[in-house]
């Protein structure tokens, strides 16, 4: 901002309606978590489409790398058997 | 949209290549191809980013531009509840400008250095914020036109590769169509008006009609970036398509409102099954990119301005806030 430094940045989460979980909206630059509430509250918020925001100051955020997702993710990809269609049972078998 | 293909200055020079990333842009490849979304940390290649960087932060000062011409006329709007929607749109604009900036920050660029730019007169945006509104027929006309050209490279915008941008595109997209229908409605309700009011709604399409058709940005033959882009899958169209569509939307929108559209050469080609438009002055275009159209100069300064007159309160709040967490810790 031809200032030496600009706010430092925080990531918006919005819930937006009572039941379900905050998402990831985007960002926002506050000097600190109350003015970053009142920014999100004006960027996000206009169309009310949240009645919840929870603030993290983007430094706070760590982050899985992608070069790490098959390590991460692999090992889930064959164990079919944890989904419940895995298992074939008998039709005269009710309520299963 | 709001960007027009044009080469920014001091983007960073692409890194070496070397045989690793040959596999890893084939591998990218195959994603963009596969219609997989790029996220902030992913491996790029270089000219993706910079391609990016350039264009969301052009699009990002566009809005924020683009508050000037219509803020002009807050306290002119003829009636309560008009100055309570352009205010309400004013806003949107500048939300826009912020979804697009925090975009941009993911690709590991701040937008201090991004507003920098823009103020030093280094950075692009849209031509057409670079005219007056010179009446109130004026915002009308930008509503409809300008906001119009601005959805209709917008939505396939919200289809990018590029996640954070796509994503911000979308919610764009949501509040664009409030813009170009309350515009819509200035000039139907001056369309249906007196006399002295239809004139100036043709007054303003006259004058708006071909920097909107400028808007897309150079014909396909002389764009520099859209071919690499295409094939990223940052942008979905070209310049000549989407301006085509535009001018087959807007003549019958035109024409329910009464009002002729200030080209002698426009007309229905039936075989083709769209307009045919006269030529595009792109001297007229290039002079105002270059910072000689009518509003330049004043655009920037207004800018310039109102940052300098901001510096105190941001500089008050960092001591504040610095100040309550001293306070927290003690």
């Amino acid at each position: 901002m031809s200032d030496a430094h600009d706010w430092p940045l925080y990531e918006i989460f919005i819930r937006a309606r009572g039941g379900l979980d905050h998402k990831h909206v985007g960002s926002v630059h506050a000097a600190d978590v109350a003015m970053a509430i009142e920014h999100a509250r004006d960027v996000y918020t206009r169309r009310l489409e949240g009645v919840s925001i929870w603030v993290v100051r983007s430094t706070d955020i760590v982050a899985s790398d992608p070069a790490d997702s098959d390590a991460l993710f692999e090992p889930a990809r064959d164990k079919i058997y944890r989904h419940p269609t895995f298992y074939e049972i008998p039709k005269e078998v009710e309520t299963l | 949209m709001y960007t027009q293909g044009l080469t920014e200055p001091g983007v960073r020079p692409a890194t070496e290549s070397t045989p690793d990333d040959a596999e890893r842009l084939r591998r990218f490849e195959a994603r963009i191809e596969a219609e997989e979304k790029i996220e902030p940390k992913d491996w790029m290649p270089d000219a993706y980013r910079q391609t990016l960087i350039r264009q969301i932060s052009q699009h990002a000062h566009s809005e924020i531009v683009g508050m000037l011409p219509e803020g002009n006329w807050i306290t002119r709007a003829p009636t309560l509840l008009r100055k309570a929607i352009l205010i309400a749109k004013v806003q949107d604009e500048g939300g826009h400008g912020a979804y697009l900036y925090s975009a941009a920050e993911t690709l590991g660029v701040s937008r201090a250095e991004l507003i920098d730019q823009l103020l030093a007169g280094r950075a692009k945006y849209s031509s057409i914020f670079n005219y007056p509104t010179l009446s109130w027929a004026d915002v009308g006309a930008i509503g409809w036109l300008v906001d119009g050209a601005a959805i209709m490279n917008q939505i396939p915008l919200c289809r990018c590769s590029y996640g954070p941008y796509s994503r911000a595109m979308i919610r764009i997209c949501k509040e664009e169509s409030f813009h170009q229908r309350q515009g819509y409605d200035i000039m139907l309700k001056l369309a249906r008006g007196t006399a002295a009011q239809r004139r100036m709604a043709q007054d303003a399409l006259d004058r708006w009609w071909w920097p909107s058709l400028m808007m897309f940005g150079p014909p396909d033959t002389a764009s520099q970036h859209t071919a690499l882009s295409v094939r990223w899958k940052i942008k979905r169209f070209t310049n000549d398509e989407l301006r085509q569509k535009f001018v087959d939307f807007t003549v019958p929108q035109a024409q329910f409102l009464g009002l002729s559209i200030p080209d002698p050469a426009l007309r229905w080609d039936e075989a083709a099954k769209r307009h045919e438009f006269g030529a595009i002055d792109w001297r007229e275009f290039n002079d105002v990119l270059k910072g000689h159209g009518p509003c330049n100069r004043e655009r920037l300064a207004e800018r310039r301005a109102a940052h300098d007159a901001g510096r105190w309160v941001r500089e008050a709040a960092v001591a504040h806030a610095a100040k309550r967490a001293a306070r927290a810790v003690a």
